[in-house]
């Protein structure tokens, strides 16, 4: 298979980097069982044969089906699902429990790489979203507020933000994610010419019409009822930010800053006095001493394992990052802080600033509307959710309780996100190998 | 649109920024506050995690040691099965949910290795894979541990055998006992079933009764009497009447009886030999004042001994009298009191210390159960050695009263004749002491042994073993009297066993090992 000369860079790129990866994700298993005795793992080949396999898989479908995509989103992506993978098998030294997830860990890795090809074998053109708008909304909703539904639905920690089958269960709201997104791309590509000069002028100001606000409000009001319904801070933040830059990348309009900052702080205010549970967060935020016990332990535990980390960390497997609640899930980055240090925390939020980069270099090296807002919505989606959860594990602003994308345990939060990764690809490669049509990116064919 | 996104984009790198600008107040700042918070359980399960030397008794025997386990706390705190029940009062134990207690408390930084002489001598050894944990040798001897436990059986009680020369601990055993393993287990709620289990039980099992709990002494405090009598110079021939009761003063007419209301009277001795509380209340009486400072010198009514790296956890009970300057008010309290009751309430310990007073000399040595620390070369790192407590008596009451012990035991009429050993002459004295109305009386006796080069001071308690009734004169001699007599005959048949802490560490070069 000859390729042309971009996709051959870029799809050494991938492999070398991947390369990378499976040294790193494979080295830290070892470690974690160094750590314990001078032996090593006795999987120790299963699981580089898994990872590397995995790996393979992942980048060979690329090669086949998206040559000429970005070299950087997968081996990103990957060695966060790495680094999440070794804590989670560490983890499993404190509790049986936690050694049977990193199982089901590595199983969901395996069916989101899966999910990945499948997505990217299946969605050969991204405007397929765009020509079911409506599906994809329907659809979107409808996972959303699945949770809500009786029988299925089920509450997990306070949140109602899960359903479950028998004993298989997932939060729907990730699915969500994927088909909401793409929703808003089509919905803002279409309107966008109206949104951006609807207004009606009022002696010496020009404002928006009640028309162009309409849709703020609606995502606005769909949020709310996410935190009402479904107390899920997290994810009602996560959709309304989300929609409100998206709406800003397509029409540039400051009102829609100011709308949103404002309706933010109203929704904020609102959600405050309504709901106990956002009170608590945000005490919790403010001082977790006061209730150092019961509400405040898990902040508490997660500051002590990052202060315990320090610069260079306890070293994987040499910690105790078991103290803190929810150390696989939400609170996976508490748990890279201690064994890894300011180092390995800073590692990870840098990987997380270079996959958002990418993406949004996709974004902007898109030529079609619809690909172009899309790949900006899943940058900003994935950057968001990783923001608000590591902000809320450091302190930095109230805790949500969301999953990092790609580190945290959790199988839906897995598929969705390699979902949108195969996405974020066909977008680049399409982009790369469709040049002449809208004569972008000739220059980097080029050279 | 690409303005749009560019801008958006900008913003995730400025919530980035203060992400890492977040983590780098956390983990460089404020790293070593948040690492050293005492709320923070990482300093603890530092402790817990990392390997712990063992404990080992005076003849050998590993009573407490770490092995390696399958979870987060990487060792396991093991106390072998056989000796579990026997040490647990002193070795104590060393739990995650509990905290410590015993040596593995009193000793917790030699064990883990966290102390200076152990850090600085595995300076040394740099390629040292071990970590330089110390370990804690114990004055207890198992042999004589076990004489004990099968001495006392089932019966709720006390023995302790002090080496008089040192002070050191040879056993101390009590009963109810526990077995501390399911304590420190790491499922917690096994751990806690079995605190739950053992706090529900009769009789207190985790309670230290060797030091931490306090009896009447009974007849045996008669020994402290006799002596603060003979200290200041009261006339031991002086005759006292023979009658079965005196009447106490300062009150209606209460009568205080002697044992089976049996007559009893003459000389010191004569009340000694076969207790006779008349004889005792009244010296007492006489004494007044004198005897509230005099029980002082044994170490009642004042600090208890308190030497710093004893290993005694919880520390030594003090043991209470009659306080100095209430005699005028008090008189019958004091009368009892010089006859071991009423206000007088002592720690077995205490009396193995009365005994080892007049065994010695009139000395008493600061009691320890820990003998030394060595580090990993067996190299001994800590020694506890030998500190005076009291000067109780002159050498010249010391043997008077040897010679009115003596007789307890070898006098046809005296109380003690049940621990008599052929061979070998045993000094003691008897005791049964009142104490709740309706219940049993203790039965005591306290020895040394051998008399005229006393080596070993004990005490024996069992808790209501005595009998009150005309035909129970006796009773501590009856009950407690043939226990000292078993624990003496063991530990004259045992050897004395090499210490550890004896043998001359060797060079100091590490190449030794």
């Amino acid at each position: 298979m000859t390729l042309p000369l971009v996709a051959r860079t870029r799809r050494r790129a991938e492999l070398s980097l991947g390369l990378i990866v499976v040294a790193v994700t494979v080295g830290g298993y070892v470690l974690v069982a160094l750590a314990n005795g001078p032996q090593l793992p006795p999987d120790l080949y299963a699981l580089l044969a898994w990872v590397f396999g995995l790996y393979l898989v992942a980048h060979l479908a690329v090669r086949r089906l998206a040559p000429a995509a970005d070299g950087t989103l997968l081996p990103l992506a990957a060695m966060l699902n790495g680094i999440g993978f070794v804590v989670i098998a560490r983890l499993g030294d404190a509790s049986k429990q936690y050694h049977a997830q990193a199982r089901v860990q590595s199983l969901w890795v395996a069916i989101g790489i899966g999910v990945f090809v499948v997505t990217l074998a299946l969605v050969r053109d991204v405007r397929v979203f765009q020509r079911y708008r409506y599906i994809t909304l329907i659809l979107g909703l409808g996972f959303l507020l699945l949770p809500l539904a009786p029988v299925i639905g089920r509450s997990v920690g306070g949140g109602r933000l899960w359903v479950a089958f028998g004993s298989l269960s997932f939060e729907p709201s990730e699915i969500a994610k994927v088909l909401l997104v793409a929703f808003f791309a089509a919905y803002l590509v279409d309107k966008r010419e109206l949104l951006t000069q609807g207004r009606v002028r009022i002696g010496r100001w020009f404002l928006p019409s009640l028309r162009d606000l309409g849709p703020l409000f609606l995502a606005w009001g769909v949020s709310l009822i996410v935190l009402a319904y479904e107390n899920d801070v997290g994810t009602s933040l996560l959709f309304f930010g989300v929609f409100a830059a998206m709406l800003y990348m397509s029409t540039r309009r400051a009102v829609y800053v100011v709308g949103t900052i404002v309706l933010l702080i109203v929704g904020a205010y609102l959600a405050y006095k309504a709901f106990g549970h956002v009170r608590v967060r945000v005490t919790n935020w403010i001082d977790p001493w006061k209730d150092p016990h019961d509400k405040g332990l898990q902040p508490i535990q997660g500051w002590y394992a990052l202060g315990s980390g320090g610069i260079g960390g306890t070293g994987l497997g040499l910690g105790s990052p078991w103290l803190v609640p929810d150390a696989a899930t939400d609170f996976i980055f508490a748990a890279i802080g201690e064994e890894l240090g300011l180092v390995g925390s800073i590692g990870v939020v840098a990987a997380f600033l270079l996959l958002v980069g990418s993406a949004y270099r996709v974004a902007i090296d898109a030529t079609r509307p619809f690909a172009k807002l899309f790949a900006a919505g899943i940058a900003t989606i994935i950057g968001l959710q990783s923001f608000l959860i590591l902000g809320g594990v450091t302190r930095l602003i109230p805790l949500t309780g969301i999953t990092l994308p790609f580190v945290s345990y959790g199988g839906s939060s897995l598929v969705a996100n390699f979902a949108l990764l195969a996405i974020m690809l066909r977008i680049s490669d399409d982009t790369a190998r469709n040049p002449a049509v809208h004569g972008r990116v000739a220059g980097e064919a080029a050279a | 649109m690409n303005s749009g996104i560019r801008r958006v984009g900008a913003l995730m790198i400025v919530l980035f920024l203060a992400l890492v600008a977040q983590l780098t107040y956390l983990q460089v700042g404020r790293s070593t506050s948040l690492a050293n918070d005492p709320r923070n359980a990482r300093r603890f399960l530092r402790d817990i995690s990392r390997d712990r030397g063992p404990i080992i008794t005076a003849d050998g025997v590993i009573v407490a040691l770490s092995v390696p386990s399958n979870d987060e706390f990487k060792h396991q705190r093991v106390y072998p099965p056989d000796t579990a029940r026997l040490f647990s009062h002193v070795v104590g134990y060393q739990s995650i949910q509990f905290g410590s207690s015993g040596v593995e408390a009193a000793y917790s930084s030699d064990l883990a290795g966290r102390t200076f002489t152990l850090q600085a001598g595995s300076l040394a050894d740099v390629f040292a894979t071990k970590q330089p944990v110390g370990t804690v040798v114990l004055t207890l001897s198992k042999v004589i541990q076990q004489a004990a436990a099968n001495a006392l059986g089932f019966r709720a009680g006390a023995v302790i055998v002090l080496d008089v020369q040192t002070g050191g601990v040879i056993a101390a055993y009590s009963t109810p006992t526990y077995d501390p393993n399911p304590l420190v287990s790491h499922d917690q709620k096994k751990a806690l079933a079995a605190r739950e289990l053992l706090l529900a039980s009769p009789g207190n099992p985790l309670l230290p009764r060797s030091w931490a709990e306090l009896y009447p002494p009974g007849s045996t405090f008669k020994t402290v009497t006799a002596s603060i009598a003979q200290q200041n110079n009261v006339d031991v021939d002086k005759q006292f009447p023979v009658v079965d009761h005196l009447i106490l003063p300062q009150t209606n007419g209460v009568p205080l009886y002697n044992f089976g209301k049996e007559k009893c009277g003459g000389s010191m001795l004569d009340g000694f030999i076969v207790s006779c509380n008349t004889t005792f209340a009244q010296i007492g009486f006489d004494l007044g004042e004198t005897f509230a400072t005099g029980i002082q010198n044994f170490g009642v009514q004042t600090a208890p001994p308190l030497l710093s790296g004893s290993g005694f956890d919880p520390p030594i009970v003090a043991s209470t009298g009659p306080q100095p300057g209430t005699f005028a008010l008090n008189q019958p309290k004091f009368m009892q009191a010089a006859i071991g009751q009423n206000e007088v309430a002592v720690t077995p310990l205490e009396m193995a210390l009365v005994a080892e007073a007049v065994a010695s000399g009139g000395t008493i040595v600061q009691p320890h159960v820990v003998d030394c620390v060595l580090d990993p070369n067996d190299r001994v790192v800590k020694r506890v050695g030998t500190h005076v407590y009291k000067n109780a008596i002159d050498a010249k009451t010391a043997d008077t009263m040897r010679s009115f012990m003596l007789a307890v035991v070898n006098d046809p009429r005296g109380t003690g004749t049940a621990a008599q050993i052929p061979g070998v002459q045993v000094a003691g004295k008897t005791g049964t002491a009142e104490n709740v109305p309706g219940q049993n009386p203790h039965a005591w006796f306290i020895a040394f042994a051998p008399a005229d080069h006393p080596r070993w001071a004990v005490a024996v308690l069992v808790e209501h073993g005595g009998k009150n009734g005309p035909d129970a004169e006796a009773t501590g001699g009856r009950v407690a009297a043939p226990i000292a007599k078993q624990m003496i005959e063991t530990l004259l048949a045992t050897p004395t066993p090499a210490s550890r802490c004896d043998s001359s560490p060797p060079s100091t070069s590490s190449n030794g090992r």
